[in-house]
């Protein structure tokens, strides 16, 4: 089902090309068409919102999910975010709808 | 203190006795489940599937669980919240609170309701019988709910 996960050799902190793992759940997951994924992310994406933009522009099935971004919503390392929020030294980002257990 | 997230069924009584057993302390026990519905406004559905985001999930349902603790004096909770297929009429979630006096046992039972709803990572996709599936959109008074907890009295710093 899931992609071999990288093993990072070593935790070099800031760095200007991070790699980091992105999962999708529900409906966001079933337009991406992935689970997950390892990505390396330009310098220039700084926040969660441009994250979602940058994604966007990956191919059709992106544009897809991400062509609302204001309906989806983020957590960084399993903690809750908005999109401002900075994503500096994020091991792990999820893109999900809004929840709807209990 | 206990989160479960599960495929299996719960036994209610089970998991009382299990929380309050040998205990003289408690003079309080709430207990709230969640089950399924037939129909989702007038359509009928014949399934539930319910997915989450492992690990984050037990983050989020530890995190809730703290914060009721931090605000009522319990002495016991627990919430279990089941996922993959379910059928109309299945167990979803139980939260199970426990206290010295009822108003806390009661409080935090919806407390622990409304913030799971509004922010455990769960995501319903309901089947209907024409073979059609769609998930199941959150609810803005779910929101709501949640966000009366932080206007009330009981608002921490």
């Amino acid at each position: 089902m899931r992609p071999a996960q990288d093993t990072p050799l070593h935790d070099t902190g800031a760095s200007p090309a991070a790699t980091l793992t992105l999962r999708y759940f529900a409906w966001v997951r079933e337009k991406v068409g992935l689970a997950e994924e390892r990505v390396t992310l330009p310098a220039d994406v700084a926040t969660v919102a441009d994250l979602m933009s940058w994604l966007g522009q990956r191919g059709d099935t992106y544009a897809a999910a991400f062509a609302r971004p204001e309906v989806i919503r983020t957590a960084i390392d399993h903690n809750h975010v908005r999109p401002d929020a900075a994503i500096g030294g994020a091991r792990e980002i999820a893109f999900f709808p809004p929840v709807t257990g209990g | 203190m206990a989160v479960r997230v599960e495929h299996k069924d719960f036994d209610i009584g089970a998991e009382i006795a299990a929380l309050t057993g040998g205990r003289t302390d408690i003079g309080a026990v709430v207990t709230f489940t969640g089950t399924v519905r037939g129909s989702a406004g007038d359509a009928p559905i014949t399934s539930m599937t319910l997915e989450h985001y492992p690990g984050m999930t037990e983050a989020e349902l530890a995190r809730v669980e703290a914060e009721a603790n931090a605000r009522w004096p319990l002495s016991a909770t627990l919430i279990v919240h089941r996922i993959g297929e379910l059928h109309p009429g299945d167990n979803i979630v139980l939260v199970i609170t426990a206290s010295a006096h009822r108003h806390a046992a009661f409080e935090a039972a919806e407390f622990l309701m409304d913030y799971l709803k509004s922010r455990a990572p769960f995501w319903k996709k309901e089947a209907r019988p024409d073979g059609s599936a769609r998930w199941v959109d959150a609810r803005e008074t779910d929101t709501e709910a949640m966000q009366r907890w932080k206007s009330s009295a009981f608002e921490k710093g």
